[in-house]
């Protein structure tokens, strides 16, 4: 059907995901309090919000399937590269919500708010990807951070976690100050927050220059916070290791990932016209990110730590896409988002089994014999570094050769050279952890007792490692899904 | 000549007029075919090695694990053997005989239908797919590739029956059936694949499985050295195969067998650069995987192997593979007279080196592997001159009676083993006995007269005597070179002369170093000293493929009598059907026979110094047996010295024949001893200096970032906002300040 905006309804159908997981999070959250019983939380919450999840990615479908709008300037676009999106935000919540089963029952958390926390931010990032005005990357981005603060700090006797909540949650009220103030001055500059018409505004020469420039660099500094691209990191390590591991996994993946899918959004589509002058900002973001990221990863030994940088290192891959700004880079973005979603869940489910749902066992030395001690997880957990690291055969190794692609054909030769050396250097530290796993002995005076896996987490891990290898070998169809997604996205710059 | 054959012929063939009224020219009119469960026959022996596979995993735990307690244990040791060690006995030998079963199936059917067109089993699953290269996993079912299969799976499955007495006592019994296994299925997907690509999977494959049982016993260097001497050496010739594969590609955009016959002739001239080009470099794959001169070399060592393996894998299967692949692109090789020169050139002077090679050696093994290198020499001689039915004739006999001839070698090492391990008092001469050596050996018929009556027959067999089945096979490939010299218009007619009479002095030399086999282990007196009381015949599981394989060696001539011999006594006056190989592969060979028809003309009908068909075949057989009674006669009454006191040849021919024309010394000086001291050169200088220090520096420089970062990384929330204030700063001010 096409969705004339004139109706007020036709704005709900646009928004049919959105509005189907709200209602989901809100009544997780009433039978969350209603349905208290004694011996701790259930997993019915959590099948309750995966339900919830569920319906959403089938109105999700329902959109994608056979729904157009009339014309592209709404405040809600809906686009393949909105809807490509919000499936990998599912996808990514989808896992988080599985692997915290366990953890959240170990753990005795609020299953009710935990749960509804994170639906409520998955759909702050699913407004983040539709939004074709700057106010509603603004709302979908507190939306999705405040749910995101109060997860890190879920687990409140534990005082790490206490302490990444509280950090993540200055300095990203800090960052988003500077992302309202970049919104006000391009508002200031084109008269609009509008990402058309901002874009009309620059092409035509309308926009003030002297407004204009210093608003593109705030949202850019905004972005890169929440992308955690160098220098804006500095919260990531801490507030990875100390938020509940599922928590964890969840930010590393979904918020990663709504943070990009805005970005790109916003500064191909609205900002392509001043590329020239935030691409050279961007190149240096994205060579330090990866730089730093992967070299400060190489000495850590603390594998949830490892991981953080290895995200941050991710981002900064990823950040090459943004500068390269064509078609196959946008589309390689996504492809990427997609793989990475998965590995890093992947990953992150590992530790959290591996820690026997707490928040132990993190340690390197804590994975000696590993593998030979649960010789599926230790497989499992070899894909998903493997595919971290960009091996070929994984789904890592096809997203970075795309990126690569993307990077070629803008003729970034600098970059991609920085992005396969750092990328080797990357070898390192993940397949350190295999060697761990497989080549050391246990750790002194460890019980080489089996752990107890969850079936469901068994099920994600078999999932995720699937994709990993399918995305590896068959790249084709979600490759072209994610090309697909990006036709005609980019090209509203280019044809203009 | 032509006197005697006349005067033979009216002596011989009562009914000559008939003969010509017979088969050859009512083609039968083609009846549809369904092939049964191709697919089956492939999976089976994998089926075969994911089980046995299995087996050997569990049985190493075990070992592994009794070893880590400082414990010992050996699935032989006890009584009882463990499961694992009793499975592979049906599964191993079960799948083949169930893969046998179903090729002999859709062989029966498809010959009963008179199969003139390929039927595609398939396709499976596409492979590869990409705009324009399409590679699927499909069988191409025809004459050849049933052939193939028959002989594959059928000499496989008497090979998989040996080997359960030949490897019984083995501690790795599971893992050796497990890689049989997995050669059958590489080499099953190797002469059923559809295509160029299906053909290279098992290709490599079968590289595989031969580099896995060339090296089985691997705790012996020299063994697992053989190996990789086999795997790199085959390099050389994949290498060649593969850019012949792109080549293909470049000329049909496809690589599937059907439309490349179809349709070479259309595509390349004749005589054209490209086609002698594509042919060359398969020919260099097949020469590899073939061991022709001058990749010949890894064959011999191939024998450190369990005997069973030379006899399927380094016989009777893989070996020929090359000899398949070439008559498979016969179309491309038809239309390339250069190439067919080089093929059969390389072949006849592969027999005729690998032969004089086999005169001096004293291993019964290295015996057996040049003759095998021998006689696929012919293979080759047959496949350059066209005459692609005798090649695979060849081929097929040859399986039987090699198969033969190594298995019994086998029972015969078998027996030395045995012997030497259980002999009360220490063999004579320094260190152990080697029971592979023939001069250990002498006088065995006495011991073991079954393993005695049919290596003679193989050796009958191979010395191309009437009967036996090389009589039929090796006289078909000398006839038609000397025919194909002697064609109409045959560029390199004169060349081909000299192919002819080397093959012809070739065939005499085997004879001769057959015959010589044949006393030095089984007539004479017994050379193995006090243990030769232990000597005695093989269990009765290795008897009886024994047998079957004679059996075989005796039939199988009769396959494909020629036309010329079908109605005289030699061909037991028409009580045979005349060339039924070669009417069941005409479909196969068509295009590239029509392609030679017209390029070169009609073969000649007689050889180059004259003489027909029959003529000839009835002088190479007096000869034959003349050689062999000649060498009875001389080397029976000859003594032989034992190993340890053999001061080996005393000639300077001896010593060059027994030094295997030196081939081996001249690579070491001329390729491996270069490429080592570049090797040293990498890894002292480049790998140790350059990249290591490179390294090193990238470790500490590391480091360094680490504590650079870690500074700033304190923990404390103000430093981070100062840090990103810091950046935004940065940000803004390039932003501002830059354009």
């Amino acid at each position: 059907m096409l969705l004339d905006y004139s109706s007020g309804f036709h704005y709900l159908l646009a928004l049919a995901p959105e509005v189907v997981l709200s209602v989901a999070g809100m009544v997780v959250l009433l039978a969350g309090v209603t349905g208290k019983r004694e011996g701790g939380p259930g997993h019915e919450l959590g099948w309750l919000s995966l339900a919830g999840l569920a319906a959403a990615a089938v109105a999700n479908g329902w959109l994608y399937a056979g729904v157009a709008e009339d014309g592209a300037t709404a405040m809600i676009a809906v686009d393949r590269f909105r809807l490509f999106a919000n499936w990998i935000f599912l996808l990514g919540a989808a896992f988080a919500v599985v692997v915290s089963l366990d953890y959240v029952a170990r753990q005795k958390l609020q299953a009710g708010e935990y749960y509804s926390l994170i639906l409520f931010a998955v759909v702050g990032m699913m407004f983040m990807a539709s939004a074709r005005d700057l106010m509603i990357v603004f709302l979908g981005l507190e939306l999705m951070s405040i749910g995101v603060y109060a997860l890190a700090a879920f687990n409140r006797r534990d005082r790490r976690s206490a302490e990444a909540g509280l950090k993540y949650f200055l300095l990203g009220a800090f960052a988003s100050g500077f992302l309202l103030f970049g919104i006000a001055l391009v508002y200031g500059a084109t008269g609009s927050t509008n990402i058309h018409d901002v874009a009309v505004a620059v092409q035509e020469g309308t926009a003030a220059r002297g407004l204009l420039l210093p608003g593109v660099a705030l949202l850019a500094a905004g972005f890169a916070f929440k992308v955690s691209a160098v220098p804006f990191h500095m919260w990531t390590p801490d507030v990875y290791q100390g938020a509940p591991t599922p928590v964890t996994a969840f930010m590393a993946a979904s918020v990663k990932s709504a943070a990009f899918v805005a970005f790109l959004r916003v500064f191909l589509v609205g900002l392509g016209d001043v590329s020239s002058e935030w691409g050279p900002i961007l190149w240096w973001l994205s060579a330090a990110t990866m730089v730093a990221g992967n070299l400060i990863a190489v000495v850590q030994s603390n594998v949830k730590r490892m991981l953080a940088y290895s995200s941050i290192a991710h981002g900064g891959y990823l950040l090459v896409a943004l500068v390269a700004g064509n078609d196959t880079a946008a589309g390689g973005l996504l492809f990427y988002l997609l793989v990475y979603t998965v590995m890093n869940v992947g990953a992150f489910a590992v530790l959290i089994v591996a820690g026997n749902q707490s928040e132990r066992g993190s340690r390197i030395e804590d994975f000696g014999g590993f593998g030979w001690r649960n010789p599926v997880l230790g497989v499992f957990m070899t894909i998903f570094l493997l595919s971290l690291a960009g091996f070929p055969g994984t789904g890592g190794f096809m997203a970075k050769l795309f990126l690569l692609q993307g990077a070629v054909e803008a003729r970034l030769w600098v970059l991609s050279v920085i992005l396969v050396l750092t990328t080797v250097v990357s070898y390192w530290y993940y397949l350190r952890v295999a060697w761990y796993m497989w080549m050391k002995d246990a750790p002194e005076g460890t019980a080489p007792a089996r752990l107890a896996v969850p079936i469901a987490a068994h099920a994600v891990l078999l999932i995720a490692a699937g994709l990993v290898l399918l995305t590896g070998v068959f790249p084709g169809a979600p490759l072209e899904l994610a090309m697909g997604a990006v036709e005609g996205l980019v090209e509203v710059v280019a044809g203009r | 000549m032509f006197l005697v054959e006349s005067t033979l012929r009216s002596a011989l063939a009562p009914s000559s007029a008939l003969a010509s009224a017979l088969p050859a020219a009512a083609p039968q009119e083609a009846a549809h075919w369904e092939p049964f469960l191709p697919g089956l026959v492939v999976l089976l022996p994998l089926l075969g090695f994911v089980a046995n596979g299995f087996l050997a995993l569990r049985a190493a735990r075990r070992s592994s694990a009794a070893v880590r307690a400082g414990k010992e244990w050996s699935p032989i040791a006890g009584s009882v053997r463990p499961r694992t060690h009793t499975l592979p006995t049906w599964i191993g030998p079960g799948v083949m005989a169930a893969a046998f079963g179903l090729a002999a199936i859709n062989f029966a059917t498809a010959w009963g239908a008179h199969l003139a067109e390929p039927v595609i089993a398939g396709p499976y699953w596409t492979w590869i797919a990409t705009e324009t290269l399409r590679i699927d996993a499909a069988l191409q079912l025809d004459a050849l590739s049933l052939a193939m299969t028959m002989v594959v799976t059928g000499v496989g499955f008497l090979i998989h029956v040996f080997s359960v007495g030949y490897m019984k006592d083995d501690p790795g019994y599971p893992r050796y059936f497990a890689y049989l296994n997995l050669f059958v299925f590489f080499m099953l997907v190797l002469v059923l694949g559809s295509g160029y690509g299906t053909m290279f999977v098992g290709w490599e494959g079968v590289g595989l499985c031969s580099y896995l049982l060339i090296g089985y016993w691997f705790s012996d260097v020299k063994k697992s050295d053989a190996g990789k001497k086999a795997f790199i050496v085959n390099r050389i010739g994949d290498f060649g195969f593969l850019l012949a594969i792109f080549l293909i590609f470049q000329g049909f955009g496809t690589l599937d067998f059907m439309p490349v016959s179809a349709g070479a002739a259309g595509e390349f001239a004749y005589g054209g650069t490209m086609v002698t080009a594509i042919t060359l470099l398969l020919l260099l794959g097949a020469v590899g995987k073939s061991a022709q001169v001058p990749l010949h070399v890894w064959l011999p060592d191939a024998m450190a192997g369990p005997t069973p393996v030379s006899a399927l894998i380094h016989a009777a299967t893989m070996v020929t593979a090359g000899v398949y692949m070439v008559v498979r692109s016969s179309a491309l090789y038809a239309l390339a007279p250069t190439s067919q020169a080089v093929v059969a050139g390389i072949g006849v002077l592969t027999a005729f080196v690998a032969a004089t090679i086999a005169f001096k050696q004293n291993d019964i093994k290295k015996v057996l592997a040049y003759s095998t290198v021998s006689q696929l020499g012919f293979m080759f001689l047959a496949a350059g001159v066209g005459a692609y039915t005798a090649a695979v004739f060849h081929l097929v006999t040859h399986a039987f009676f090699k198969a033969l001839l190594f298995l019994g070698a086998g029972a015969v090492i078998h027996a030395m083993h045995h012997a030497v391990e259980h002999g009360d008092e220490p063999p004579a001469g320094h260190g152990h006995m080697d029971p592979q050596d023939m001069r250990n050996m002498g006088g065995l018929r006495k011991h073991m007269p079954v393993t005695w009556a049919v290596m003679g027959v193989a050796t009958l067999a191979i010395a191309g005597i009437w009967p036996f089945a090389g009589f039929f096979s090796k006289d078909e490939i000398i006839w038609y070179a000397g025919a194909w010299a002697g064609a109409e218009s045959n560029p390199f007619g004169g060349l081909y002369v000299a192919y002819w009479v080397l093959a012809l002095v070739t065939a005499l030399l085997t004879a001769f170093y057959m015959a010589r086999l044949m006393v030095m282990t089984f007539h004479g007196a017994n050379r193995t000293g006090p243990a030769a009381s232990h000597l005695h015949e093989a269990p009765r599981v290795m008897i009886v493929p024994l047998v079957v394989l004679a059996v075989l060696s005796v039939l199988g001539g009769w396959l494909n009598v020629p036309e010329a011999l079908h109605q005289t006594a030699l061909g037991l006056f028409g009580a045979v059907p005349a060339e039924g190989l070669h009417h069941w592969l005409a479909p196969v060979v068509h295009a590239a026979e029509e392609i030679q028809a017209g390029a070169i003309g009609e073969a000649s009908k007689s050889a180059p110094i004259g003489g027909g068909e029959l003529a000839w075949a009835l002088v190479s057989t007096l000869a034959a047996a003349a050689v062999v009674i000649a060498t009875f006669r001389v080397l029976g009454r000859r003594s032989y010295a034992t190993a340890a006191a053999d001061p080996g040849p005393q000639t300077a021919l001896g010593r060059f024949l027994h030094g295997k024309w030196y081939f081996d010394e001249a690579y070491e000086r001329t390729v491996v001893q270069p490429v080592l001291a570049a090797s040293r050169w990498c890894w002292k200088v480049v790998d140790t200096r350059v990249i290591d220090g490179f390294v090193n520096f990238t470790g500490s420089f590391t480091r360094v970032a680490g504590w650079v970062a870690s500074v700033f990384q304190t923990g404390q929330v103000n430093m981070y906002a100062f840090v990103l204030a810091l950046g935004v700063l940065l940000v803004l001010g390039a932003a501002v300040l830059l354009p």
